[in-house]
This record gives C-alpha cells, structure tokens and sequence, in this order.
C-alpha cells in the first residue's frame, strides 16, 4: 500500500486515489492535421519507464482534486508531488523526495497541524525519519 | 421516518411519507447499541447543501456571512449556530444544518446561499437527499471506526470539530468528529444500508464482556 501525500490532503492510503496515466501528454495543436498513427500515438501509446515516471493522480475520496507525481516504477519511491500544469521537476533534482511507502518508523503516525509540506527533505527510510509529510489534524495512518 | 399527527395538506402528506435511507436499520440500530459503550443512530433529513465557490471571491464572502464562515482547509469546519459548513475541497464546501432549515419545511437557508451565491462563479445544489447521516458515540466509538478507517482517529491528533472525507469500511464518507465520544458519518444515500449494517457488525463484540 502506497502512503500517498495529497497536496491538500496530507498523507492517505493509497486506496483513496485514482491512478490517471502518464502526465504531460499534451493534446496535439493541431488534431485535425494528425494521421491515424499520430492520432493513436497521441490516444493509447505511453512510455514504459524503469525508473522516475511522471504520472497523474487524483485524490477521489477526499479533495477529488487532480495533482502530478514522480514516482520510481521501480522502487515505488515517490520523489515529488506537484500541482497540475506545472513543468516536472528535473528528476536528479532530488527536490522533494517523501514517504512514499508506509513508514516502518516508530514514530510513522505523528503529524503536525500545518498544511502538507511536499518538499519534505528526507525519505522514510531511515527510523529517525520525522513525519515530513505532515498533514492536518487526523490526515495520516 | 414516519411522522403520524395528522398531516393537514397533502405537502405534509407527502413529506411524512419520506423514508430515510437507512430506515429499515432502525430497529436493528436500537438492538446493536450497547448503551453507555457504543450506540448508532440515523439522524434522518438533515439539510445539506454543496457548496462551490472560491472562498476568497466576492461571492464566496457573502456566502460566508450566511453560513458563518467557510473552512479554509482540510478537516476545517466553520459554521454558526446549527448550521456548519464542512471543507471538502479547496472550492468545495457540504453545509449541513438542521431538517427544518430545509425550504420544503419553511427553512430559508437554500434561499439565502441562493441570494449570496447571486451570479458569482460557483454553485449551490441542494443535497439533503445525496447522503443520510449516521451518529455513532459512545466510549468505543474510536475503535469501531478503527477497524475500518485507516485515519489516525487518536485524539491527540483528530480532534473534535474536525471532519474529512475518506473512507470507513471501503465506504466514501466525510467523518466529522462532533464531540469527544461522538462522530457523524455521512455515507451517500446507496451506501447506507450496508455501511450500516458494516457498523453494527463492528459494534458487535463490545455488548459481550471484555476477555481479559
């Protein structure tokens, strides 16, 4: 189960969200210009990345509000959170790594009260780990 | 929910006619209850409203005067008197209030968001009908919820007056901790019936003596 950081809603499992594919697939300028196979590149092809994959995720059972994650298909790590139509954090930035799993660390249930912070600076991968994806009051497992 | 003193126009015919979602539950709420540890209610007909509009713009500034605030983040809950606007969105707001602040029972409150709402960017939508509200209290409220929510529901970090939208027994719902013992659960009106009677079956074990 993925602990997903809602930019609005703080830490949720991952049950509540929707999966929404690739981001950053822009609708063609000029639709009416494309051939049938640009036209289905456009619709049905996307990448099959190993590694840090942008994609679109939207928090159906809370804020029902769409938002942008880099996620490593591999690791599951979940290296930034985003807002929608904002350009994808150069993925070596290592800008806002999170929790991307449920934290083993004794402490994995605290929170703050002050709205999510996405540029959290540590993953959870250490027992040390403070909640940095806090989150409001009641907001995290 | 059957109200019987003689109706005396068909409008009240009709409106003491309703049946609440989870009205074939009653009975079964009244023998699931363990008085004085944990007790479910329906609390039927309660007026609800969506609201959308941005809190910040003209017309989101005059429906905060009707309702008495809007909540400017998650789990926030702004409100006067009966009435209580829960956050569900960054521009989306449920206003609850009581079944007679309903029009169809000579309440104002639709009229008056209408009015505020004017022709500014948003929407109203009378919802009273969208979700039925089930009032779960007692001193083991927290953990029936427990075994379904995955929210840290410890008091030290829900507190009262903080409601969300998750999910309690794979159930979308918005949680709203009224009181310390006392939580309200607003499930949509086709998931009543079973989230219902998800509840009852969690209640179960506290009517039998705790195994040491």
């Amino acid at each position: 189960m993925l602990l997903i950081s809602c930019p609005n809603c703080g830490s949720r499992d991952e049950t509540e969200f929707h999966y929404g594919g690739q981001a950053h697939v822009p609708y063609p300028k000029n639709p009416n210009e494309l051939n049938d196979r640009q036209w289905a590149e456009f619709l049905f092809y996307r990448d099959n990345t190993k590694g840090a994959f942008a994609e679109r995720w939207l928090h159906s059972t809370g804020c029902r509000q769409w938002f942008n994650m880099l996620r490593d298909t591999v690791t599951y790590e979940i290296q930034a959170i985003y807002p929608m139509g904002t350009p994808r954090p150069d993925a070596a930035g290592r800008t806002t790594p999170d929790t991307g799993t449920a934290s083993t660390a004794a402490d994995s249930t605290t929170t703050g009260t002050a709205a999510p912070d996405i540029s959290g600076t540590s993953t959870a991968t250490t027992g040390t780990t403070p909640a940095s994806t806090t989150a409001p009051e009641g907001a995290t497992k | 929910m059957a109200e019987t003193a003689a109706p005396a126009t068909s409008y009240e015919k009709n409106l003491s006619l309703r049946v609440s979602p989870a009205a074939q539950l009653r009975a079964d709420f009244e023998t699931g209850s363990v008085r004085g540890v944990v007790e479910l209610s329906e609390v039927a007909f309660l007026t609800m409203v969506g609201l959308r509009v941005n809190r910040d713009s003209d017309a989101g500034q005059r429906i905060a005067a009707v309702t008495g605030g809007l909540p400017a983040a998650c789990g926030g809950v702004a409100g006067s008197g009966e009435t209580s606007v829960l956050w569900l969105g960054p521009e989306e707001f449920l206003v609850v209030a009581p079944r007679e602040a309903h029009e169809s029972l000579g309440g104002g409150l639709l009229q008056a968001l209408r009015e505020a709402l004017g022709d500014g960017a948003g929407q109203m939508v009378d919802l009273s009908a969208n979700r039925t509200t089930f009032e779960l209290t007692g001193p083991r409220a927290r953990a029936v919820l427990e075994k379904g929510c995955s929210l840290d529901l410890h008091p030290r970090v829900l507190k009262a007056g903080t409601a969300l939208s998750t999910e309690v027994g794979n159930i979308p719902v918005v949680l709203w901790k009224t009181g310390e013992e006392t939580f309200r659960l607003f499930p949509r009106a086709s998931f009543a019936d079973f989230l219902g009677r998800w509840l009852l079956d969690a209640m179960r074990e506290y009517a039998s003596p705790e195994v040491p």
